[in-house]
């Protein structure tokens, strides 16, 4: 009998283009992008990066709520983004504001969503997503729709949706991503396997050498790549994406990457279950150290141009948490208004009580 | 008009709405090229193409999980979940998901869903295909559940729901699919949700109820006629939300009342109505609100179903006790 499992790690090997010292290592795969995209990849990694320095201070400070930090996760995240276009749709986990923001989210809204406040996950008009799914996997079937009412209105747009390692384990994955093969969905599955689902690391999620693999078994492309680069995560992106719209069917993307952080601000401590060699092994991979090695190899980038996005996220994330602090609180009268379309009986009757109450 | 059973006006319904609005889709286990297995959906999938009406790989959670997405871009969907009991394998994406779609996008999102099933006992099968599990799905906000007791009501019920822009469980009591006809308008019309319906006008005790036992209740009435006792019948039409008014209004008359489901007695629907009823009402009671109820047990195995099912004489009984109180 053949040994299925034989030629997997050789078939699902991680695909990468900027090593980890800042060199382009495959070259015939770097994508077609200006100096000036470069650059404003660059510029988003950076923001983020302070966001999520910010965002974790704030969180410290008693002034946000619910937070999953980022950091070492920018590559996944943002080069992946880089790669939609406005019209595309976005279901995104619960770690992955970064991509509604750069779609457009305000940033005070996101601040919001944090801090539990409906208006945080209203999105603008020009932005098509879904606000960030708290149930893990959830949001895989509904991006296998999403692509689906793509391909059956024949738009040039795809669904893409986000998960982790731990997301891949859920029932949810396996029926969207096999959703999506059957009916041909014009939908990107994204897999940042960040090598630990809160405490427990992937090896223990699946006795799969990869998750990319996983997307065999749908009957859909799958590929690993290597999270911390940038250039493979946006050219994998990218490919999939072209692939979507063509009616060549979904894709499954792998990204390895790693969340510096904590699983969420809400009392994790990674040092019970991760050890600071894996940490600084990781930290050496860092997507921004080695993409500003590359872009200063280019005379693409300096210090100055740093301190210049550093300055700019310091401030407008001080004006997001303001307007985010200066937002009427959200009453019960408002969740019974958004309930349903008209109100019910009951909730008519619920909401003369709330009212009178939320009056005083 | 035309003569038709509860599943002909179904399928009727869906193939009004297809025709309607073509965003309207219909899709499930065997739905489409098939025509469902009580074929609910026969002949749509010729009439409207496979665009429209079509076959799903085999699982509840990636079913509504798709229409939710299908939802997201403008689709009015209507899935079918082949066997109520098979709801828990995707109560995440009815309850955790769509339920909360409007709220968690801050009103933005509208999600007009509406979920067909059969459901309900008496009808021989094995397990997991007969629970009554409407209480279930009424606890959870930002759903409605409806749950027709005939012909002309099922159509006029599922044309409003599949127009609703909330999302709608639509349950269909597997013994009413084809156990009596009636006089069912052919074009369309709708029957608005949220509203009971007085089935049988009465003066001493209003019997209150929904999907197949209404009938039974029906039956019970005419054999307290008999008795001299007057029974008001009243057909909830839509378990979530009540139409309280309606109620409230038949018990100010009759001043009794017997609340009647086919679920087991904890919690549900019944419970409710018995709870608003006396916070409503309780000056204008005679007697305690009753109920009619299954057992608290996991529905039986097919041998033990006629038993465990309430029945009319069980009904008669109550409403005795509450006149003789």
């Amino acid at each position: 009998m053949k040994r299925t499992l034989e030629n997997i790690e050789k078939q699902f090997e991680t695909f990468q283009i900027l090593n980890e010292q800042g060199e382009i290592v495959n070259e015939e795969a770097m994508p077609d992008l200006s100096d000036d995209d470069l650059k404003e990849i660059m510029r988003r990694m950076v923001y983020t990066r302070i966001l999520d320095q910010r965002s974790i201070a704030l969180n410290r400070q008693g002034r946000l709520g619910f937070y999953a930090p980022t950091a070492g996760q920018e590559a996944s995240q943002l080069g992946s983004h880089y790669a939609l276009e406005q019209d595309d749709f976005i279901l995104p986990g619960y770690r992955d504001v970064p991509q509604l923001i750069w779609q457009g989210l305000p940033l005070y809204k996101a601040y919001l969503f944090s801090k539990g406040h409906y208006i945080g996950n209203q999105m603008p008009e020009e932005v098509k997503a879904v606000s960030p799914q708290i149930i893990i996997g959830a949001q895989i079937t509904q991006a296998a729709g999403v692509g689906l009412g793509f391909k059956k209105r024949g738009e040039k747009t795809i669904a893409i949706t986000y998960t982790g390692d731990g997301g891949a384990s859920q029932g949810d994955f396996y029926e969207g991503v096999n959703f999506a093969g059957a009916f041909g969905a014009q939908t990107v599955f994204v897999v940042q396997n960040n090598q630990y689902a809160i405490s427990v690391p992937s090896e223990k999620q699946t006795a799969a050498q990869t998750i990319a693999q996983k997307a065999v078994a749908a009957g859909i492309e799958g590929i690993q790549v290597d999270g911390m680069d940038v250039l493979a995560v946006y050219a994998a992106t990218k490919e999939a994406r072209e692939r979507a719209i063509n009616g060549e069917g979904p894709t499954l993307i792998e990204t390895l990457t790693y969340r510096y952080g904590p699983h969420t601000m809400a009392g994790d401590d990674p040092t019970r279950y991760r050890t600071e060699d894996t940490d600084n092994e990781w930290e050496q991979k860092d997507p921004i150290v080695r993409f500003r090695k590359y872009l200063e190899s280019k005379d693409l980038w300096s210090e100055e141009e740093e301190n210049e996005v550093i300055e700019k996220a310091k401030e407008e994330i001080k004006a997001a948490i303001k307007e985010a602090d200066n937002t009427a609180k959200q009453k019960v009268t408002d969740l019974m208004d958004i309930m349903y379309e008209e109100l019910p009986q009951n909730l008519q009757e619920q909401r003369e009580e709330y009212a009178e109450k939320e009056s005083k | 008009m035309a003569q038709m059973t509860m599943i002909q006006a179904i399928t009727d319904a869906m193939r009004t709405e297809l025709g309607n609005d073509e965003n309207v889709l219909v899709f499930g286990e065997d739905v489409g090229y098939y025509g469902g297995v009580f074929r609910a959906t026969e002949g749509l999938q010729d009439e409207f193409g496979e665009d429209r009406v079509f076959d799903t790989p085999l699982a509840e959670s990636g079913i509504n999980g798709m229409a939710i997405g299908l939802a997201l871009t403008g689709y009015r969907p209507v899935p079918e979940i082949q066997f109520f009991g098979f709801v828990f394998e995707t109560m995440d994406a009815i309850a955790g998901q769509m339920a909360r779609y409007r709220y968690r996008s801050g009103g933005t999102q509208s999600m007009p869903i509406t979920i067909r099933s059969p459901f309900g006992g008496g009808v021989n099968t094995p397990e997991l295909h007969a629970d009554s599990l409407e209480g279930t799905m009424a606890q959870m906000p930002g759903l409605k559940v409806v749950i027709p007791s005939n012909p002309y009501d099922a159509k006029g019920l599922l044309i409003q729901s599949i127009r609703d822009n909330d999302p709608v469980i639509f349950l269909e009591h597997m013994k009413l699919y084809r156990s009596f006809r009636e006089e069912v308008p052919e074009e369309d019309y709708t029957v608005e949700l949220g509203k009971a319906s007085v089935k049988r006008e009465g003066s001493d005790v209003t019997l209150i109820g929904y999907g197949a036992i209404v009938h039974t209740a029906l039956k019970a009435a005419e054999q307290l006629e008999e008795k001299g006792v007057s029974a008001e019948v009243i057909d909830l039409r839509t378990v979530s939300p009540v139409d309280y008014d309606t109620i409230i209004e038949s018990v100010k008359k009759t001043n009794r009342a017997v609340v009647l489901q086919e679920a087991q007695k904890q919690a549900g629907i019944a419970s409710n109505v018995v709870a608003e009823i006396q916070e409503r009402a309780i000056l204008h009671l005679e007697a305690p609100v009753l109920r009619v109820t299954a057992p608290d047990t996991l529905y039986p195995f097919t041998q033990a179903e006629s038993v465990w099912l309430p029945d009319h004489t069980s009904i008669i009984e109550k409403v005795e006790s509450v006149m003789n109180f």
